[in-house]
Formats: C-alpha cells, sequence, structure tokens
C-alpha cells in the first residue's frame, strides 16, 4: 500500500514524507533519547535543521515566483529580512529592563543613540499578534507597491531582476543608517525569550523546528494546490506567453501581483521563523548576494516543481556548512562552480536530471 | 629595518633578536658620537662657548648645534646666523625649531628633528643630515624651547628665507604663514616685498593683506579703499573682515562706526556671498560630474555587452577588480615609477580583463544566448569565482595603490573653489575612454560587425559575418573596459576583492536609466546620476542620497521601462 | 491649435455627435460584450488612424468599417500595415492619430489590452501561440469566456456545461482525439486550429485572424477555409492571409491595403483586377 502511495507522483510524496518525518520525528528524539545515544538530535544540530526548514521555505516561495510566473526576483532576500526584522522586533521589545542598560521600553541600541522615546513604527510589537501580522504585512505591502508598479508598467525579464536587485540594495543601505531605528549595523540581537519561553531551551528550539517544518509543509501544499487551480494554469501560461495571455482578456498584471505579493509573505514568514532560531537579525540579510543564494538553491534543485526548490535549499546550504568548516576558502568556489554548472549544464535542476533518468528507464 | 648610524660606516648586520638590536643600536650611538670628534675634529659641539661671530669657519652640523645653547639671547643669535647660511636644510631646520619638532638628545645633546612619517606615524631624523634614526624614541629627546620674541624673530626669519626661495609656491606659502598673524615687522618685510615680486597671485595675495590691515587703519579713505580691494578677493579672510563690519558688540554700537563704509561692506559681502554660492554650486557640479565619470566608466562595459549583445554579466565588478588589481601589481613591479605604473596598467588590465572577459564568453555565455536571465545566474558563479581567487591570491585585505604626484593635491582657483587633480583627471579619462569606444563602434570594421550581430544576428550570419568570433570580441571589448574603469577606480577607493560588488548595481542603474542599447543614454545618465548624487548629499548625507537615487531610478523604471533612450519601433518589440 | 479652442474641439470629436457618445464616467470598465451597440450595421470603426515608429508610417490616415457578421479578407504586400492594423485594434500599439470604436459607443483607444478582449475583439497571432505545458483542454479552457480576475480564478470549477462546451469546439477543431496532450507537441497546423479554437471559446464578437493558414497542407487549409465560412454570421471576422487560392475561397470582400491606407476595396475579383493593386504588387 504504502508503496502504491509513492507510484503515483513519487517524488513530491517522498519530499512530503521526508519533510513530516523531520518535523515529527527530530523533536522527538531530542526531548526522548539521552544526550549519548546516537539517535539524539543536538540542541545545535536542531536549530541548523530548523534553519534549513527556513531556507527551504524562502526558496519555496523564490520557485513560486520564478518557476510559476517566470519573475526572476532577485530581492527575496529583502522580504525574507523584513519578517525577520519584524519577528526581531517583538524579541527585542520581549527584552523588557533585562538589556544592558535597563531600560524599561526602549532596546539597548536606542538608549545608546540617546533617543528618548520608542518610535512609533516600534509601538505595538509588544504583542505576538501584532508581531506576527507585520511578519505578513511588511513584505505584503512592499511587494504590493512594487509588484504594483513594476507590472503595471510591464516591467518584465531582466528589468524587473535588475530593480529588484536595487531594491533589497537600497533597503540594506537604509538599513544599515542607524537613523532608521532598526539597530543600524549590528541589527537586532540578545534576544531572551519567545511568548514567555526561554530562547535557549532545546524546548523551544524544538518547538521551533515543529513550526518551520509545519509551515513548509503547508506552503508547500498550498502552492501546489494554487498551482492546480486555473489561477495556477493562467499564471504557467503567462509565464512562457504573456501577451498571449493578455490579448485572451486576463489582467496579466494582477496575476503576477497575487503571486508576487504571496511569495513575499511566504518569505517574510521564512524570515519571523529564521530569526528566532539563529538569534540575529542584520542588515546583511538584504545584501544582494543572499538573494542571489536563494536562485542558486531553486536553480540547482529544479525551477518551477516546488518540491526541487526545498531540495536545493537544503543541499546547498547543507553543502555549506560542510564546506565552510572544512576549508572556508572552498565555499565561494564550489557556489561559484555550482552557479555555472547548474545554469550551462542543467537548466532543469537535480529534479530535472532525476526525471531524465526516470525516461530512459521507462 | 635597523639602520646604524652611517659615520661608523659598519654593513648591516644580519637579523638578530630585537631586544639585542636595541641594546647594540644604543651602545653604537654614543660610540657613534664618540668617534665622530675624531672623524670630523669640530670645535667641541656640546659646548656653550661656540663663538657665533666665526660663521665662514663653523660647519652646518655646528650652527644647528649652536641652536640649543641655553640662553635664549644666544640662541637668537644663533639661529640668526643659521639663517644667514644657503645651507638646503636651514629652512627645515628653523621650521622645525618653530613647530616645536627640533629636539635634543638628553645623553649625546645630538640636535633632531621629529618628522611626520606617514599619516600617524613620526620618526626622528638628524638634524643637519637628515638621515633617519629609527631606534631613537621620542621619550630620550628634549624640546629646545623658544619665547614669544624669538618665535616671531624666527617667523620673520623663515618668512624672509622662504620669500627668497625661487620657487613660487613656496613664496605663496611663506607669505600665507607669514600672514596668519601678522605684526608690524613681518607687515614690512612683506610690503619690501611687494615691489620685487613678479607673481601676479602672489601680488594679489599680498594686496588682500595690506587691505586687511588697511580696514583697521583710522582714515575712512584709506578703509574705503581697502574695501574696493576686499570686495574683489574671493577670499575666506576678505569675507570673514566683510562679516565683521556689519556686526554690533553688546551695548549696540556697530564695530565699524562709519555709516558709509559699512554700507560699502554690507554691498560687497552680499555680492562675494553670493559668488560663494555659484562656487559651492560648481564644486558641487565638478564632483558630480566625477562621480558621473567613475559610474560612466563602470557602465559602458556594461553598456556593450548588456545592451549591444544582451548579457548580463553580472562578473563585470569582477572584471574591473581585476584592472585595480593589475595597477596594484604594475607598482610592485615597478615600485620607483608610480605614474609610470599606472599609465602601463592601462593598456595591461585592457588586456587582461579582456582577455578573462573572452574565456567568460567562450567558454559560458555562448551555451547561454538567448537565455539572459540564466547569463545572468552563470556570470554571477564566475564573479563569486574571480573574487575568491583573488582573495586566495592577494589575501582577503584592502591593498593599498599610491598616486602619483600628479595626479595628487588640488587646483585652488580661490579659497571657496578648488579642483582635486585625481577627479579632473578621472573626469578626463572617461570621456576619452568613451570617446574611443564610440569611435571604435562608428569607424572600425569590428564596430559594423558588433552593429549588424546587435541588429539582426541571423541575417549577420547570413550574410557572411562570424557572428561568434564577434560575440567574443564584443565581450572582450566591454571586459577590457570593465579592467581599464578598475586601473581609474583604483586612484580613488580601496582595492580589494569586494570592489566590484560595490560598483555593479550602480552601473546596472546607469545603464538602465539611459536606455539599454544606447551609449550616450548611458553618458548622459552616469553624469546625472552622478551630479543627482552629489547635490542630494549635502541635505540627505551620503548613504541616503544614494537610497533616494536608487528609489528615483526605480520609480523611473516604471514609468519608462526602456530608459532615458529607448530603442524604438519593431526591433524594441523583440 | 485646436486644441486650445474649445469649439474646434468639439467640431472635431466626431464621435460625440455621430454615436449617440456615452461619457466615459458612464461606462468605465466597457460595456458587457453582449450590448454593444450595432444599431448602425457597422461593428468595427477606425477613422483616419496613423501610427508611426521613429518616422516611418506604418499605418497613413486609415480608415475602415467592418459590418456585423461579416467575413473581409485583408490583403496586401509586405510592410501595408496589416498587422499593425492588428495591434491597434487589439490595444497593443497606440495609433497617434485617429479613433478606433467598436460598436457605436466603445472606445477601444480608452482600453487596454484584456479588457478589449473582454468586450469581444479576439486575436489570432501571426506565429501560432499557444501555452505548450498545458494540454489542448487547458488552453481551450483557459480561453473560455468566464470571469477572468485573478481571485476568482483561484477557485474557479468547470461546469458540467462549459465542458460540453470545450467539447463542442474541441470537435469543431478537429483535436477531440488529442484534448489530454501538450499542446506543445501538436503539428504546426493543429496549433493553428487549436489557437482558432480558442478564439471561439472566447466568444467574440469580432475575431481577427492573422494568416491563419500558412504551413498547412491543402487538405488543412480546405477545412480552415470551411471552419471560417462557418462561421460568418456569427461572428464578425478579420482575416489575413497571403495566399491568395485560400482567400478567394473565402472572401466576399477583400480589403487591399498598401503603405498603411486602404488602397481599394471589393469583391476578389474587382480587386484583383484592379491597376492599382497590379501595380503594387507586381511593381512597374
Amino acid at each position: 500500500m504504502i508503496l502504491n502511495y509513492f507510484k503515483k507522483d513519487m517524488e513530491n510524496r517522498i519530499v512530503l514524507s521526508v519533510l513530516l518525518a523531520i518535523t515529527l520525528l527530530i523533536p522527538l528524539c531530542n526531548l526522548i533519547f539521552p544526550p549519548d545515544s546516537p539517535l539524539y538530535f543536538s540542541a545545535y544540530s536542531v536549530s541548523l535543521i530548523g534553519k534549513y526548514l527556513c531556507f527551504a521555505l524562502l526558496a519555496l516561495s523564490l520557485d513560486l515566483v520564478w518557476g510559476y510566473c517566470g519573475i526572476l526576483a532577485l530581492g527575496q532576500g529583502a522580504f525574507f529580512a523584513l519578517g525577520g526584522y519584524a519577528m526581531g522586533m517583538y524579541l527585542m521589545r520581549q527584552i523588557g529592563s533585562r538589556g544592558v542598560y535597563g531600560d524599561p521600553l526602549l532596546p539597548d541600541f536606542m538608549v545608546f543613540l540617546n533617543w528618548k522615546e520608542l518610535p512609533w513604527f516600534w509601538q505595538g510589537f509588544d504583542s505576538f499578534p501584532f508581531a506576527m501580522v507585520m511578519v505578513l504585512l511588511a513584505p505584503g505591502i512592499l511587494a504590493l507597491v512594487f509588484g504594483w508598479l513594476a507590472f503595471r508598467s510591464r516591467v518584465t525579464g531582466v528589468y524587473l531582476s535588475i530593480i529588484t536587485q536595487a531594491l533589497t540594495y537600497a533597503l540594506m543601505l537604509a538599513f544599515f543608517r542607524n537613523e532608521m531605528g532598526f539597530g543600524g549595523n549590528n541589527g537586532l540581537t540578545d534576544f531572551k525569550d519567545i511568548l514567555g519561553f526561554n530562547l535557549q531551551t532545546d524546548a523551544v528550539r524544538t518547538v521551533l523546528l515543529m513550526c518551520s517544518g509545519l509551515a513548509l509543509l503547508g506552503a508547500l501544499l498550498g502552492c501546489q494546490w494554487i498551482a492546480r487551480t486555473r489561477l495556477g494554469r493562467v499564471v504557467s501560461a503567462l509565464r512562457d506567453q504573456e501577451s498571449r495571455v493578455r490579448f485572451i482578456g486576463y489582467r496579466v498584471e494582477m496575476y503576477k501581483l497575487w503571486i508576487f505579493v504571496l511569495s513575499a509573505m511566504l518569505a517574510g514568514v521564512a524570515g519571523a521563523l529564521y530569526v528566532p532560531q539563529v538569534g540575529i537579525i542584520n542588515p546583511s540579510e538584504f545584501a544582494p548576494l543572499n538573494s542571489l543564494e536563494i536562485v542558486v538553491w531553486v536553480a540547482i534543485g529544479g525551477r518551477g516543481t516546488l518540491f526541487g526548490a526545498i531540495i536545493g535549499a537544503v543541499l546547498v546550504n547543507y553543502m555549506k556548512t560542510v564546506l565552510t568548516g572544512l576549508l572556508p576558502e572552498i565555499w565561494l568556489f564550489t557556489l561559484g562552480a555550482v552557479f555555472i554548472l547548474v545554469t550551462v549544464f542543467m537548466p532543469d535542476g537535480l529534479v530535472g536530471l532525476w526525471r531524465k533518468r526516470q525516461e530512459l528507464h521507462a | 629595518m635597523i639602520r646604524f648610524n652611517t659615520l661608523l660606516l659598519i654593513p648591516r648586520v644580519p637579523p638578530v633578536p630585537r631586544l639585542c638590536c636595541w641594546v647594540l643600536c644604543c651602545f653604537n650611538l654614543s660610540i657613534s658620537l664618540v668617534l665622530a670628534e675624531f672623524v670630523e675634529q669640530p670645535t667641541s659641539p656640546a659646548s656653550e662657548m661656540v663663538r657665533v661671530e666665526d660663521v665662514a669657519t663653523l660647519s652646518f652640523y655646528e650652527l644647528v648645534d649652536a641652536v640649543k645653547i641655553r640662553s635664549l639671547s644666544k640662541r637668537g643669535k644663533a639661529m640668526d646666523t643659521l639663517a644667514g647660511t644657503d645651507h638646503p636644510r636651514t629652512l627645515t631646520v628653523l621650521q622645525a625649531l618653530l613647530d616645536n619638532r627640533l629636539l635634543e638628545l638628553r645623553e649625546s645633546g645630538l640636535v633632531v628633528i621629529l618628522e611626520k612619517a606617514s599619516a600617524d606615524n613620526y620618526q626622528i631624523v638628524e638634524a643637519h643630515s637628515g638621515d633617519a634614526q629609527p631606534d631613537i624614541s621620542r621619550s630620550e629627546a628634549k624640546n629646545i624651547k623658544l619665547n614669544n620674541r624669538l618665535r616671531s624673530q624666527l617667523r620673520v626669519m623663515i618668512g624672509r628665507l622662504q620669500l627668497a626661495s625661487d620657487d613660487v609656491t613656496i613664496r605663496l606659502e611663506a607669505i600665507k604663514a607669514m600672514t596668519k598673524k601678522p605684526d608690524a615687522h613681518t607687515l614690512e618685510t612683506l610690503r619690501a616685498h611687494a615691489e620685487i615680486e613678479p607673481d601676479m597671485r602672489i601680488q594679489d595675495e599680498l594686496k588682500l593683506v595690506f587691505a586687511l590691515q588697511d580696514m583697521d587703519s583710522k582714515d575712512q579713505a584709506a578703509r574705503l579703499a581697502a574695501l574696493d580691494v576686499l570686495a574683489a578677493q574671493d577670499s575666506q579672510e576678505a569675507l570673514n573682515k566683510l562679516q565683521a563690519i556689519s556686526k554690533q558688540d553688546s551695548e549696540g554700537n556697530f564695530l565699524e562706526s562709519d555709516e558709509q563704509v559699512r554700507q560699502k561692506a554690507r554691498k560687497a559681502q552680499l555680492q562675494m556671498e553670493a559668488r560663494v554660492e555659484v562656487y559651492a554650486m560648481v564644486e558641487t557640479v565638478f564632483f558630480g560630474l566625477s562621480l558621473g565619470a567613475v559610474l560612466v566608466l563602470a557602465a559602458i562595459g556594461l553598456a556593450i555587452t548588456f545592451g549591444v549583445m544582451g548579457v548580463i554579466n553580472m562578473a563585470h565588478g569582477e572584471l574591473m577588480m581585476l584592472g585595480a588589481y593589475t595597477t596594484y601589481v604594475m607598482q610592485q613591479i615597478l615600485p620607483e615609477h608610480t605614474g609610470l605604473a599606472v599609465l602601463l596598467a592601462i593598456p595591461a588590465a585592457f588586456m587582461i580583463s579582456g582577455a578573462v572577459g573572452i574565456g567568460i564568453e567562450r567558454g559560458i555565455i555562448r551555451f547561454l544566448y538567448g537565455r539572459p536571465l540564466e547569463t545572468l545566474l552563470a556570470t554571477f558563479g564566475v564573479s563569486l569565482f574571480l573574487q575568491q581567487t583573488v582573495r586566495s591570491i592577494f589575501s582577503p585585505l584592502n591593498r593599498s595603490v599610491s598616486t602619483p604626484d600628479w595626479m595628487s593635491g588640488s587646483y585652488a582657483v580661490n579659497d571657496f573653489l578648488s579642483f582635486t587633480w585625481n577627479r579632473f583627471y578621472i573626469l578626463v579619462f572617461a570621456l576619452l575612454v568613451f570617446a574611443m569606444l564610440l569611435q571604435i563602434l562608428k569607424r572600425t570594421r569590428l564596430g559594423l560587425e558588433v552593429r549588424s550581430v546587435a541588429q539582426n544576428r541571423i541575417m549577420a550570419k547570413a550574410m557572411g559575418i562570424p557572428t561568434e568570433r564577434v560575440d567574443a570580441m564584443t565581450f572582450g571589448l566591454g571586459s577590457g573596459i570593465a579592467g581599464v574603469a578598475g586601473v581609474a577606480l583604483s586612484q580613488i577607493t580601496n582595492v580589494g576583492p569586494n570592489l566590484g560588488q560595490a560598483y555593479i548595481v550602480d552601473s546596472f542603474m546607469v545603464v538602465v536609466f539611459g536606455g539599454v542599447g544606447n551609449l550616450w543614454g548611458t553618458l548622459l545618465a552616469g553624469f546625472s546620476l552622478g551630479i543627482a548624487n552629489k547635490v542630494l548629499e549635502p541635505f540627505a548625507g551620503a548613504v541616503l542620497a544614494k537610497i533616494l537615487v536608487l528609489i528615483f531610478i526605480i520609480l523611473f523604471i516604471q514609468k519608462r521601462p526602456r530608459g532615458l533612450f529607448p530603442q524604438k519601433g519593431r526591433a524594441a518589440e523583440a | 491649435m485646436s486644441e486650445h479652442n474649445p469649439l474646434l474641439q468639439f467640431k472635431e470629436r466626431k464621435p460625440l455627435i455621430d454615436r449617440y457618445h456615452t461619457f466615459n464616467f458612464v461606462n468605465r470598465r466597457g460595456v458587457a460584450p453582449g450590448r454593444v451597440d450595432v444599431s448602425h450595421g457597422n461593428i468595427l470603426y477606425l477613422e483616419d488612424v496613423s501610427v508611426s515608429f521613429d518616422g516611418f508610417k506604418a499605418l497613413n490616415d486609415l480608415s475602415l468599417y467592418l459590418k456585423e457578421g461579416e467575413l473581409r479578407c485583408l490583403i496586401g504586400p509586405n510592410g501595408a500595415g496589416k498587422t499593425t492594423l492588428m495591434d491597434v485594434i487589439t490595444g497593443k500599439t497606440r495609433p497617434d492619430t485617429g479613433s478606433v470604436y467598436f460598436g457605436q459607443t466603445i472606445n477601444l483607444l480608452e482600453m487596454d489590452e484584456p479588457a478589449i478582449a473582454e468586450a469581444g475583439v479576439c486575436r489570432k497571432f501571426q506565429k501560432p501561440s499557444v501555452f505548450g505545458n498545458l494540454t489542448v483542454f487547458e488552453n481551450l479552457e483557459l480561453a473560455m469566456k468566464a470571469d477572468k480576475r485573478a481571485w476568482k480564478t483561484l477557485f474557479a470549477k468547470l461546469h458540467s456545461e462549459q465542458e460540453e462546451h470545450i467539447d463542442e469546439v474541441l470537435e469543431t477543431i478537429g483535436l477531440t482525439e488529442l484534448r489530454g496532450r501538450q499542446a506543445g507537441i501538436l503539428s504546426h497546423g493543429q496549433k493553428q486550429w487549436l489557437e482558432i479554437g480558442m478564439l471561439l471559446m472566447q466568444e467574440p464578437k469580432v475575431m481577427l485572424v492573422d494568416e491563419p493558414v500558412a504551413g498547412m497542407t491543402h487538405q488543412e487549409v480546405d477545412r480552415t477555409a470551411e471552419l471560417l465560412l462557418s462561421l460568418e454570421g456569427k461572428h464578425s471576422v478579420i482575416v489575413v492571409e497571403h495566399d491568395m487560392e485560400f482567400v478567394r475561397s473565402i472572401a466576399k470582400t477583400v480589403t487591399v491595403l498598401h503603405e498603411g491606407s486602404v488602397l481599394t476595396e471589393g469583391t476578389m475579383d474587382d480587386v484583383q483586377n484592379d491597376p492599382r493593386v497590379i501595380q503594387v504588387y507586381l511593381g512597374d
């Protein structure tokens, strides 16, 4: 029966099952087994896997907009970082008077900058629900405004890629400024707890991992559902024949906008889950290089397949962890080589290779 | 590096532990001073019995040594005598004395100068010879002190010495130094000098000094006449003076009692302030143009590969970085000739970056034609590769590339307006490169082929144009220009592995803003963005100005998706 | 000058008087397709339309009227402005001057491509452009007349009568057996038909068909002619074609374009015997 389950739409179902297993089993192993057991996952590996899951969600969000809609957005990192900042602001407010300067209201960096009161855009972030809404709204609204302007005037292809890159670059410069009120260079860090639970405990870490896993699963299923609806078909049609879709009577820009905003929100969620697990968010997340790296995760997995993006993200990041640990210099060489090899030799990524093999066997 | 006292003529010792060196050196130094008496046979230099009258018989060494004499009146005479010699180091020693940098070693009594070696590094040199004494620390020496009388005396001496110089710039410096705190004595000297000064600029400077002086005179006519002179001078001092005239003291009395003078001064002040504003504007435009020149240099190579070939070359920044490193290597090869190295680096960088570019085109891009987004990704991979290569070879730290003398410094039109040479040269250089590129595209066979392939690849191929070779050459040309731009960048910014990344977004913006496929658009876009940046900077700060410009371009692209000068007609549809 | 003279302006705006002009604010989103006002018999009005690219006049004061239910053939040498004319009607290109009306009331120049398509002016491209990644059935489904707003398509379900309609069209274009195949693997002629089928799915008032038989075999050409003839009366059709045999087989009225304006109009025989047409096609 299990074999039957996997027969149809095999790769996708394998990925789904593995994800589900990770989400449920790793926390279990961490909690049940003693630290010396081979099945025990240390706090470090729990955080690491949680991080990978966030990156996978980020990659998924890019695949939605790039693989399905054909918009090569080079600013996906910006939405990720915005979601992260929204979460970071909540966590900052949770520190309360436990900061170095002990100010009950102002985060340390504001005290340091001699600010007397909380800026208006920090208001409300002491409430978790509000912060969660902002996690969606901050990237969502930016994507809405930017996308509306861009798609309405039919900025496409390379031009769009370049201005999305300019967008994230401008945001990076802006967030580096102390006057912006987001901690400048150092960003937001030294978080203590979330919803009253200490961030350093294993239990919270495992819960965060579970949340990331569930968010990823939910997002994957949701995206796959969208791809199967008529909206999904319109979107994949407009990827290849934009003007034809327009002449059939679809408002292409609105479709693109929907997908773009949705993808930005997913990226924001990924960022929000990422920040408590790594304990810091700073402006370097906005760096254009980061956004390009996301593109390579998706490309290596196989664009337009959704689950391929997840495979790619996890694989590349695992490689990064291993290689930077072994020999930091090798990492950029490898990443560069991966960029070149993937684009030149396997435009459909690993999933494409796998499918080709399957076809040959069949 | 440890150098022994030249008097000893002992060859350099092989490396020995540091502490030993210290001991050895101190030892050597004392010996050398003892030996010195035998070698040169001077009259006991440390004694206070120097008979300063016997100038002719004394060596420069002794003259310098005499200055440290304890009695201030005798020290004054010793200074006088020293000033009377025409030894090339006289001025240096006197200047050091004035600046409290002339020191006497506590133990040996040797007179030394504390000299600035680099920005925050001092070294001790022998006063009479200028030989560096790296082993002596500042704490081993004490100051040779002056009183105010001696100081003003010294100032006049130095001024006179400098005024007598043949070099116009030295004379100008001297006058500027002397007029900082002019007393009757200096003024007299200056008035005397004004009679014989041939240079017009110095004459102007002197006129200003005298006019400033006359403003304090009791004679109303003299003050009015002086006002005329001041009004015509664009100088900070003149402006300060004019502004001071209309000020009131605490009781509401004007500092200048005469109404007529006040009115005239007020008018002159307003006029000058208006001129200063214009100068500030000119300077902003100049800064903007020079920034624009950098942008244009960075972007025109890109405009070719992006505009003509439709290839997005993310490694463009790294090709510039290669050019900058070529300059660095050139300077390492020719350490003595900084300027020559920079000049030679231009063709070298063109070759190297061009060759790398052709390599990229042949190895990667030709498999990706017609897939612009994929060229973007692949070339980004190349850029990571190049960055890491450079990091592995040259270390991740920034390398310093020195600026040749003729490029450093600035040309001051007046106190409010000056042009730095390196910016000026880069502006000229950018225009030259642009003109050459335009000529290549317009006049040469390659240019013709490039344009034909850009317009209609299939047709060009059918006409027998070797499109593959043209692609490679075009890409090589664009990359080579990136290398040349790198040489220019090395003169104004740090040369490091991240050099390229800092410019890649900007250069794309310039190309997109100008309109793809239009070199003139790139030129105009580069300059206007540069000027916009510099105009915004005073109000918004450098970073915010940059952000604003980026946002402006993002919005502009929405309005005109194809830039300032879009391609029109059927060709643009494809 | 005339722009500043309110009187002149009034006079120049013929539609105001001629066609019972409905003010823009009344029907901002265009009239629903069923309500095209054709009380004067014409469904498409092009008047004094000019388009120029960088000085080259693609259309030069062109005027053309299309009757309701008419099948009109448009011929002319390369560069005569046939494709540009279609671009203008479907909103792809904005003319420099002139007016384009759909029925008496709908000003096509104020609408963008999707709105024009929704109003009932649909187009087949010169180069067959179907969605290669989707199946034949899905291609037709996307083209189907329905609420095409993004939010609605997310929850759109296919009703049984809609499915039947698609099946009917599949029958008409002869692709029933291939309904589940990817459109990308169809032959050139099949793609042409699929695209015509997509036009039919939109239930348009006006169909613009650009070179429908290019690359088809003889039998296929004949079937296409049959198909287009069967549309006469139900839809107004403009066919652009170079294949004179084909034009002869379907055309009642032929319009000859030359250098961006109408050279002559009439039956195929009239047109073929017109000395100006002969000169244009064959040269002096």
